[in-house]
């Protein structure tokens, strides 16, 4: 799960994490209201930055990020940017709406840093990562130069310890205040990060900054989260921080559901039993030349609701040419799924050819159940078969007969 | 032989009393008959699995002094799994299959950091279908009837991908030594690496499937090992060829993160370590056997000390004529 930026703001403020001054506007007025806080703060010279709140980056290039030096400036901007759809270059051409703003501060930057938290994989233990190169692509910077990575991995029965900050700090050439200063922001960073059962924090640019008293620190201009699912149930605040507009409305619909969902652009739709088995159909449709419209889990046990909901899904996707359902049935019998499937299919009226691919427990009786079931059903044999029947019905000729 | 598991392995399922831990037990001790007993905090007492009366204890400590179990499987939800695999350790339990979905990742994180430096136990999973020793003992839900015993080791990250692949070598008369689905979390027991090695030292195994998914470096991890060191021949499939960056496919371990853990990258570190790579998953079965013939072929020249078993299983599929695809 993602949050917007202001969301992050707050949870830094709750674990001692100076960020500037400012909040969440949703109108114009409320805007105003954040100016006020500002300018109080910081006299009534002090400029602010409005920033259009979606979960995408390259706001900026796009117009999301725009700078007021009066009440009716920040009021002006605030209600050109509401309900405009920004594009960036990770929106997709449909772009997001931006349904509020954050008015904050302004910084001056001395110097940009990075700083992330995340789980090392290969270690089993979070790490914690810091460079020079801040406000890059750290991607980048690890193929390009990686001596500007460091690296600390942490013990998480002892959690990061203050040494392990300090060398990072140094390394990034801070010293005196600036070395105490970075080295709390980090220790704060990791506690935040194993207390709110994040997978990662990722703050780029780390900057040292001057606020608009002229105060020089360590601050986290611009920060990106994201929070292990599992772990939500522990977190209701975090789960409420949920925006469900900044997702792709099939995902919340599938998850409703408890099915896995993930959209992508082709035309066939798969319904598949287990994710490695969905990940697989995935590739082997596109090996025989057509492209999956996504990936559908339906978990071990699909129930007869849940496949009913899964065909609904497929069908709702208007680009979808043609389905194919993948199962393996271990102990989940072929024949329950093949009732599940007819039931499912008789309740949605699916008007593209649908392939169905069943092996395993009881699948000579699921494959007959199928074909007497007088539904216009592909059978298939095997996933080569399947894949390769899916891909011809989408194009449109040489739709085979039923088996 | 086998590795992990075999006919004296005793078995005790923690969440003995829910129902998926009663329906798995009793499929379980149905395959072989390793089931001893079960636990459950607070309900100790008796379970019923389909007319076999077995006891349920408070505790693993009890459980394992009563039965004398060396193995665990774990069906406890996702929250308290941590808890359970630990008083699994605690116990003294050698094997623990933790078959639980959705363990925050910092819970495992905590587990395996207590867990490092014991050798005297191993976890498998969790998020896993289990382990499986063909006609000798099922820890796990994978139906038991599409294995078939044999000489060929399994690895993989995920359920039904793994039936797929065990059943194309049962379809076509290769057996299995003993199947190991590894679970599909970022932080699991036993790594694909662990896997492959405790096969290369398996006597009763003569070649190697392992199947692996987009996210993380284990697969090439295990590729690096096994370029160097594996005696055995190794057949590959990566799943997650079109997954989209970004996105968690299923697994909470199957994500492309900034451009790491693709197919690209990890079919490349298998193929470089001279492994033979199926192109997609319904030639998993295919690409194995024809491996093992045409080492059978090339092997007569050679006078190496694997020779006599690697011969031994790759006329199994041969000798036995499979019955060819529908």
């Amino acid at each position: 799960m993602n949050i917007h930026e202001y969301q992050a703001k707050e949870l830094f403020r709750r674990f001692g994490i100076a960020v500037e001054k400012g909040g969440v506007a949703r109108t114009p007025e409320e805007a105003v209201a954040r100016y006020d806080e500002i300018t109080a703060a910081h006299g009534q010279n002090a400029q602010v930055v409005i920033k259009a709140q979606i979960h995408a980056g390259g706001r900026g290039k796009a117009g999301g990020v725009k700078f007021a030096k009066t009440r009716d400036e920040t009021a002006a901007v605030t209600r050109e940017m509401i309900g405009k759809t920004l594009v960036t270059h990770q929106t997709g051409p449909q772009g997001r709406v931006v349904r509020s703003v954050l008015v904050t501060s302004v910084m001056k930057v001395q110097r940009e840093l990075y700083f992330a938290v995340l789980l090392d994989r290969t270690a089993s233990r979070p790490a914690v990562i810091a460079s020079t190169e801040g406000g890059m692509d750290i991607e980048q910077v690890a193929a390009k130069t990686p001596e500007k990575i460091v690296k600390e991995i942490i013990d998480p029965a002892l959690g990061m310890m203050p040494f392990q900050a300090r060398k990072l700090c140094r390394a990034l050439g801070l010293s005196g205040d600036l070395a105490t200063a970075g080295a709390k922001l980090m220790l704060n960073v990791y506690r935040l990060f194993w207390e709110c059962d994040c997978s990662l924090v990722e703050i780029n640019p780390m900057a040292v900054a001057a606020d608009p008293d002229g105060k020089v620190s360590v601050s986290p201009l611009d920060a990106k989260f994201n929070f292990d699912d599992n772990a939500l149930f522990r977190h209701p605040d975090i789960a409420a921080m949920r925006d469900p507009n900044e997702e792709d409305p099939r995902d919340v619909e599938a998850s409703k559901h408890g099915l896995n969902y993930i959209g992508l652009d082709g035309n066939i739709g798969c319904m598949v039993n287990g994710a490695g088995l969905a990940m697989a159909t995935m590739d082997i449709i596109k090996y025989y030349g057509g492209s999956p419209a996504n990936f559908l889990d339906v978990g071990g046990g699909a129930s007869v609701e849940q496949v009913t909901a899964a065909f609904q899904l497929l069908c709702s996707d208007h680009n979808v040419k043609a389905l194919l359902v993948n199962i393996f049935g271990g102990i989940m019998k072929c024949d329950i799924l093949a009732a599940g499937i007819i039931a499912a299919a008789k309740a949605v009226h699916i008007p593209v050819p649908l392939v169905v691919r069943l092996e395993g427990t009881n699948v000579e009786l699921g494959k007959k159940m199928l074909q007497e079931s007088g539904l216009p059903i592909i059978t298939a044999t095997g996933m080569a078969d399947a894949a390769e029947k899916v891909v011809k019905a989408a194009g449109g000729n040489g739709v085979k007969e039923m088996e | 032989m086998s590795i992990l598991v075999d006919q004296n392995t005793r078995v005790i399922f923690q969440g003995i009393t829910g129902s998926a831990g009663k329906f798995h037990a009793t499929h379980c001790h149905k395959y072989a008959g390793n089931v001893v007993g079960g636990v459950t905090p607070g309900r100790a007492g008796e379970v019923d699995l389909d007319g076999v009366k077995l006891p349920v204890f408070d505790t693993c400590a009890e459980a394992v002094k009563q039965t004398g179990a060396n193995a665990s499987c774990i069906f406890v939800p996702a929250a308290f799994a941590a808890d359970a695999i630990l008083e699994a350790a605690d116990a003294g339990i050698a094997l623990i299959v933790c078959i639980t979905e959705g363990i925050p990742v910092n819970d495992m994180v905590k587990v395996k950091r207590a867990l490092a430096g014991r050798d005297d136990t191993r976890l498998i999973g969790p998020n896993c279908p289990g382990v499986i020793t063909p006609g000798q003992c099922k820890i796990g839900i994978m139906p038991g009837y599409i294995h078939k015993p044999g000489r060929v080791g399994v690895i993989s990250r995920s359920g039904t991908l793994t039936y797929e692949a065990v059943w194309q070598l049962t379809t076509r008369g290769v057996g299995q030594s003993t199947c190991i689905g590894i679970g599909g979390d970022p932080v699991n027991g036993t790594s694909h690496l662990e896997a492959v090695k405790l096969f290369n030292d398996d006597p009763a195994t003569d070649a190697i499937v392992l199947i692996g998914e987009i996210g993380g470096s284990a697969e090439e991890e295990a590729a690096a090992w096994i370029g160097e060191y594996c005696r055995k021949p190794v057949v590959a499939y990566i799943a997650g060829m079109t997954a989209p960056p970004g996105r968690r496919m299923g697994h909470a371990g199957a994500v492309i993160s900034g451009g790491k853990g693709t197919a690209a990258a990890k079919i490349e570190a298998l193929r470089a370590a001279g492994i033979a790579v199926a192109e997609t998953p319904a030639v998993i079965g295919e690409t194995l056997i024809s491996l093992l013939k045409k080492r059978q072929r090339t092997r007569p020249r050679k006078a190496s000390a694997p020779r006599a078993k690697q011969g031994k299983i790759s006329k199994k599929p041969t000798q036995k004529k499979p019955a060819k695809r529908k």
